[in-house]
């Protein structure tokens, strides 16, 4: 019970102090400054060790996938031949091993064969990925936006009037008053600083003060699920 | 090298609130857990959770459980994982598969105690086994790429979509919306919680986030920090309005001691 409950607890009662001691002192104090950044260093540390458990998971997974045969297999080698010949690449390439003498650019300005895989392929996959939201927000709007009841009119109509007011077709529509071309502009700015500013930040503070509380639950050792345990 | 072995600027205003809120948390865990019962309003997204798993009994399809981009230094993640075991207990209950992917690999650890332990308290430790939980990967757009794939391949019936999101959370609510599963979503960010509001079936908004975990433990101690946090959200929000009073008759001194330097 010590090793799997107590000392997970004191731990984070140590570490959970930290960060709200240090804000109030100054770096005169001896080893807030050591505490600070050590830290956020064994932060780091931490994830890389845990990164290997991911990636041995990932391998697996996989390896496990393709001996049953099971639907999707093909990709799963496609998987592991991508993460083992990009590894390999990095950590040649971080090593200065024969050809591969840096990451990124070869001594004679080429491309490491790392960084063209990361340029000509890993990039571009991310881009594709990327531009698919275009597409989905175009359907979500469709979805929010359409008139059932009355919030969503007014979310409608706010919405129709932010996106005529940040196009120059906004500026064109009223351009016949006397300083016309500036007036929905103005409308789609005051829209977006106070009642959205409003709404937004009673959210900000809600959320603010409900991760204030799950935390203080985490630093007395209340909230437990984290460490996969709820007994008291 | 500053004077002073504490920062002037941040012992004012920071520290009041920091000491009221932590006063009214204690007071408030300390009621609760001396019996006196506290009420808590029902959250339909919670409510809803216990639903959305029967649903996919019924169905026989499985549960996609997605925690977040988040690590495990993101409070939003250590919320999620109190959701995460309910969820977790309702489909050990219900014999429902679950399927758990991760981004973070530290997220990930934790994800795969959480539901082995969910399991073990559920009594069926029979029916967890490891590849429910799974690491992906750590980018973003790789990670959205793999869990749309799997939403569109499993067509699960119910999908959790609780954590820490970013731009990758329209891609995944909007894939599982056109799969047909009832979703319930959380977050604390405030940029992607309109994508989830029409996207998603149920949305945990910020503060309902991180009530969850204490909401469905129904634990006295919890409950009462919930208590507590509100209380303190009252007294801010009478501050906000001091605030805008004295400013209005041209006193200043509160505005400046409450500004952090």
């Amino acid at each position: 019970m010590f090793w799997k409950l107590r000392l997970p607890l004191m731990l984070t009662f140590i570490v959970g102090l930290v960060p709200i001691v240090t804000f109030f002192l100054t770096e005169r104090v001896w080893g807030v400054a050591f505490v600070r950044d050590r830290v956020e260093q064994y932060m780091v540390i931490i994830t890389g060790f845990a990164l290997l458990l991911g990636v041995v998971n990932v391998v697996q997974g996989n390896i496990r996938k393709i001996e049953r045969r099971k639907p999707g297999w093909p990709f799963a080698v496609s998987l592991l031949l991508g993460l083992f010949v990009m590894g390999a690449f990095g950590i040649l390439s971080a090593a200065r091993v024969g050809p591969f003498q840096s990451i990124l650019t070869a001594p004679d300005g080429s491309d490491t064969p790392f960084y063209w895989m990361t340029r000509h392929l890993f990039n571009p996959l991310q881009a594709a990925m990327f531009s698919l939201l275009a597409f989905y927000v175009a359907s979500a709007a469709f979805r929010a936006f359409r008139v059932r009841n009355v919030e969503a009119t007014i979310l409608l109509t706010a919405a129709f009037i932010v996106m005529l007011g940040r196009t120059p077709l906004g500026e064109y529509v009223f351009s016949w008053l006397p300083n016309g071309e500036t007036f929905l502009p103005w409308v789609t700015e005051w829209i977006m600083a106070v009642p959205n500013a409003a709404a937004q930040r009673g959210i900000i503070i809600g959320a603010a003060l409900g991760a204030a509380a799950l935390s203080l639950r985490v630093i007395l050792g209340i909230e437990r699920s984290y460490l996969g345990i709820r007994e008291k | 090298m500053p004077e002073t072995w504490y920062d002037p600027s941040r012992c004012g205003a920071p520290l009041v609130v920091l000491l009221v809120f932590c006063f009214f948390v204690l007071l408030f865990i300390n009621l609760a857990r001396r019996g006196r019962k506290l009420f808590i309003r029902r959250i339909a997204g919670i409510a809803a959770m216990e639903e959305a798993v029967g649903r996919a009994t019924e169905l026989g399809r499985k549960v996609l459980y997605l925690p977040g981009g988040g690590t495990l230094d993101d409070i939003q993640t250590i919320a999620s994982l109190a959701v995460l075991r309910h969820v977790a207990g309702l489909t050990a209950r219900y014999t429902v598969d679950l399927d758990v992917p991760n981004k973070d690999p530290l997220t990930f650890a934790a994800t795969r105690d959480t539901v082995h332990e969910a399991y073990l308290q559920a009594g069926r430790p029979e029916l967890f086994h490891p590849e429910m939980v799974h690491y992906v990967t750590y980018d973003q757009f790789a990670f959205s790429a793999s869990v749309t794939g799997l939403m569109v391949r499993d067509k699960p019936a119910a999908i959790f979509l609780i954590g820490a999101f970013h731009a990758e959370s329209l891609l995944m609510a909007e894939t599982g919306q056109s799969v047909g599963a009832i979703q319930i979503a959380g977050t604390a960010e405030v940029t992607q919680l309109p994508f989830f509001a029409v996207v998603c079936d149920f949305t945990l908004m910020g503060e309902e986030l991180f009530a969850a975990g204490a909401y469905l433990s129904g634990e006295p101690a919890m409950v009462g920090s919930i208590k507590g946090q509100d209380f303190t959200k009252a007294g801010l929000i009478l501050y906000i309005i001091v605030g805008i009073l004295l400013e209005i008759f041209g006193i200043h001194w509160f505005r400046d001691f409450m500004t952090i330097q």
